[in-house]
């Protein structure tokens, strides 16, 4: 505080008594609406103090005010709001056959929403958050699929898995045939090549041909004498473009000499039947469902 | 201070005289007497008729009328539209001015017309002054319009300072309640009018009337009513001198070449009281009667010069002229004139006004290129906008056939009030085919409804022969076509496959 009351010479209003390279404060009064307000919201903060939660309490945490608010009721009531405008919908998914919901629009564009957030968090592990699979995981996109690419064959594939513990899950069992003692490894090696030229890819033309029979003998009867494969078996299509497994010639030769078991889950004991039906739609959705 | 409204109220007794004997009135907001901390003085205009007088009145009942009667234009658009002219549509997002659509990605349209109205603002002012805030402002006019309201029920200037300090008796309770009343109607119909720009304005009245409206309708139009009555009725030209930030950049506006509401200082000055036949010579035309301060809407003397608090409005110029034809002397001794011919006179040149300067032409020169640039968008607008997002997980697929898939989403804008078939088809990729999700791939084209005024989104998925395909990115460019085969629209893209 200043000791001596200073007067600015040109307004003749006494300053604070700070300078500033010369400049002076003056210590005008605040305007008495300003003041008028600061005062009312004191007076306010006393308010939120007994309605809202304010104070920290030794033992009890905080006071509860009497409106009894706390976010975290808030957000619940939220969701609670938010499950029961979904309930209906819901419902209406988990009773209709999952083809009706992939031709309905308005149950589809329910699905393929909720499907997208179900498969972030249940399938994106494996398949990608882009469901573009990795070698061994099937890209869901494409047109090519081992156990059908139907709506229904799909939805079947989520609930059951593949070579899983579920009493309806589908297996199919390859030999293998190096360590079953099937065929010697010159043979596998042949019949590699003879894979690889199925679908063009280059291969070495006698080797393919003395591989041919081996094919015939022990692989035809799942993959067809073209080697197009079995849907029912989950066989895959040795002719196309696609190979889960990598489609160079030591893959091949791998998963001949030691066969492939990749296992799918089934997702019917953990998923709810509705979540089950949208997952699928979506799935079918990403661009290869037939 | 409180002295300046005792003095005013002594003036009382020169009503109705355009000389006023000894009773001076002094000027409410005189920079020189003014506090900061004073409580506001209640400024009584007094009457004044003259041909400022009369373009206000014309300027309030072109704008009042435009204000209140434009919600029930009508404008037809067809049955999927409204049909009404100007409309703020905010639950469909879209803004309807007479055969102008603005869809919201279109929100650019406004800032156009918000830097054209500035610059507008600004050309303006430094050409004639703040013509705006004496005529054109909603503040203005509406204070105005309550200020003619007071006038009708409690008489002019000295019968109203009169009834001011009058004890109350029920004849001026009887004044003031009749006046209020009026107030507050006049602000019940601005409020009402203004959420008429935001709905059916004839649906919107009934169902306020039978208390069906939405919440907001009621809101808006409750603070509306109650803005429009404080700051018409009671803040005045407060909220010119004080709360408008208009007025404080306004005045960086002028230069002494702008024309403004001037005291011609080289002809009135030395300023005195004048009687009948008495000589001229030797002293100046101002006879020091006060009608420019009496008249004035914010409280000042314009003989003091060029102030802040000045709204340009120019009825102190009606109030002079009609002192000057009474004394005989010329009119304008008050003017809209500018300070630089003020100047040239006192040293004897001539006044000579100078509308084209530098910051007039770059003002103009702004202001038309921003007009332009609008008219040329508006004109040139589409009535069709084609969106394209790609997938980028995965960024594309193989087929068993070998061939690539690309994944894309269409978004399809019909600004048209019909639907409209479409066909879409992907260039720039030899080979390509197109189909929308769920329908058979092989096709080159698919065909697509998008609904009247809407927004559809369409899942599409290319599909090339790897062979079509010398790696990387190929640009390529979605085309929709009407059933006619003309393009309607397009938007490029690219195709993604392997590296090698």
């Amino acid at each position: 505080m200043p000791t001596k009351i200073d007067k600015d010479s040109v307004t003749g209003i006494e300053t604070t008594g700070h300078e500033w390279d010369g400049l002076k404060e003056l210590n005008n009064p605040l305007p008495r609406w300003w003041l008028w307000v600061l005062i009312a919201t004191v007076v306010w903060s006393f308010g939120y103090w007994v309605v809202y939660p304010a104070w920290p309490v030794p033992g009890l945490g905080h006071t509860k005010g009497v409106f009894g608010y706390s976010s975290r009721a808030a957000v619940e009531a939220e969701i609670q709001a938010a499950k029961a405008g979904q309930a209906k919908m819901l419902a209406k998914i988990a009773a209709a056959p999952v083809e009706e919901i992939a031709r309905d629009p308005e149950m589809r564009a329910f699905s393929l929403a909720a499907g997208r957030s179900a498969f972030q968090i249940n399938c994106s592990q494996c398949h990608g958050s882009g469901a573009a699979g990795s070698p061994g995981y099937p890209n869901l996109n494409d047109d090519d699929w081992l156990w059908g690419g139907k709506v229904a064959d799909i939805y079947r594939t989520i609930q059951y898995g593949i070579r899983w513990t579920h009493d309806e899950t589908r297996t199919s069992d390859m030999p293998a045939f190096l360590t079953d003692g099937m065929l010697k490894p010159n043979q596998i090696d042949d019949a590699a090549d003879y894979v690889l030229s199925l679908s063009g890819k280059p291969a070495d033309a006698a080797a393919a041909t003395r591989g041919k029979a081996a094919f015939a003998e022990q692989c035809a009867t799942c993959h067809g004498e073209d080697g197009k494969g079995n849907v029912e078996l989950g066989a895959p299509n040795l002719t196309d473009g696609i190979w889960l497994y990598g489609g160079d010639r030591n893959s091949v030769i791998t998963s001949i000499r030691y066969s492939r078991k990749g296992v799918m889950p089934g997702w019917a004991d953990r998923l709810d039947a509705a979540t089950l039906k949208e997952l699928a739609v979506y799935v079918h959705a990403l661009g290869g469902g037939r | 201070m409180r002295s300046a409204a005792a003095g005013d109220v002594t003036a009382g007794g020169a009503a109705g005289s355009a000389v006023p004997d000894d009773g001076r009135v002094e000027p409410v907001n005189r920079a020189a007497t003014r506090s900061l901390y004073r409580a506001r003085v209640k400024i009584h205009p007094r009457r004044v008729a003259g041909t400022f007088r009369s373009l206000k009145w014309a300027a309030m009942a072109a704008l009042l009328s435009i204000y209140y009667l434009a919600p029930f234009l009508r404008w037809d658009r067809g049955p999927n539209a409204p049909g009404q002219a100007i409309l703020v549509d905010f639950p469909n997002r879209k803004f309807y001015f007479f055969f102008i659509e603005i869809w919201p990605q279109e929100i650019y349209y406004l800032t156009g017309i918000l830097v054209m109205m500035a610059v507008g603002l600004f050309l303006i002012t430094s050409s004639i002054g703040r013509v705006w805030c004496g005529y054109a402002c909603p503040q203005t006019v509406w204070t105005d319009l309550f200020i003619g309201v007071e006038r009708l029920i409690e008489g002019d200037r000295n019968a109203r300072m009169r009834l001011d300090a009058a004890p109350l008796s029920p004849s001026k309770l009887a004044k003031r309640a009749l006046k209020y009343a009026i107030f507050l109607l006049i602000s019940m119909a601005t409020g009402g009018a203004w959420v008429l720009y935001f709905a059916d304005a004839p649906t919107l009245i009934r169902a306020m009337a039978g208390f069906e409206a939405p919440f907001a309708a009621y809101t808006t139009f409750g603070f509306l009513t109650l803005s429009t009555f404080l700051l018409g009725g009671f803040a005045r030209e407060q909220v010119c001198t004080y709360m408008c930030p208009y007025a404080r950049f306004q005045a960086a506006m002028l230069d002494e070449h702008s024309l403004i509401v001037t005291y011609r200082a080289d002809r009135g000055e030395p300023r005195g009281k004048h009687k009948k036949g008495d000589p001229w010579q030797g002293r100046g035309d101002c006879v020091d009667c006060d009608s420019c301060v009496a008249v004035c809407p914010v409280g000042i003397d314009i003989r003091d010069g060029q102030q802040l608090e000045c709204i340009n409005c120019g009825l102190c110029i009606d109030a002079c002229n009609a002192v000057m034809d009474k004394v005989g002397r010329p009119r304008g001794l008050i003017a809209i004139d500018s300070l630089a011919s003020v100047a040239a006179r006192r040293v004897g040149a001539s006044a000579r006004w100078r509308p084209v300067r530098p910051r007039t032409l770059i003002y103009a020169a702004i202001w038309c290129a921003v007009g332009l640039v609008m008219l040329v968008t508006l004109v040139m607008r589409d009535d069709l906008e084609l969106n394209v997002l790609r997938d980028r997980n995965p960024l594309f697929v193989a087929l068993t056939d070998g061939s690539i898939r690309n994944g894309y989403t269409l978004h399809a804008l019909n600004k048209l009030h019909a639907e409209r078939p479409l066909i879409l088809s992907v260039e720039g990729l030899p080979g390509a085919r197109l189909n929308l999700l769920g329908e058979a791939a092989g096709a080159a084209t698919a065909a697509v409804r998008v609904p009247a005024d809407g927004l559809s989104e369409y899942k599409v998925f290319v599909t090339a022969p790897r062979a079509a395909l010398n790696g990387g990115s190929i640009p390529i460019r979605f085309v929709a076509r009407d059933a006619s085969g003309a393009e309607a629209a397009s938007r490029g893209s690219v195709f993604r496959g392997p590296e090698r």
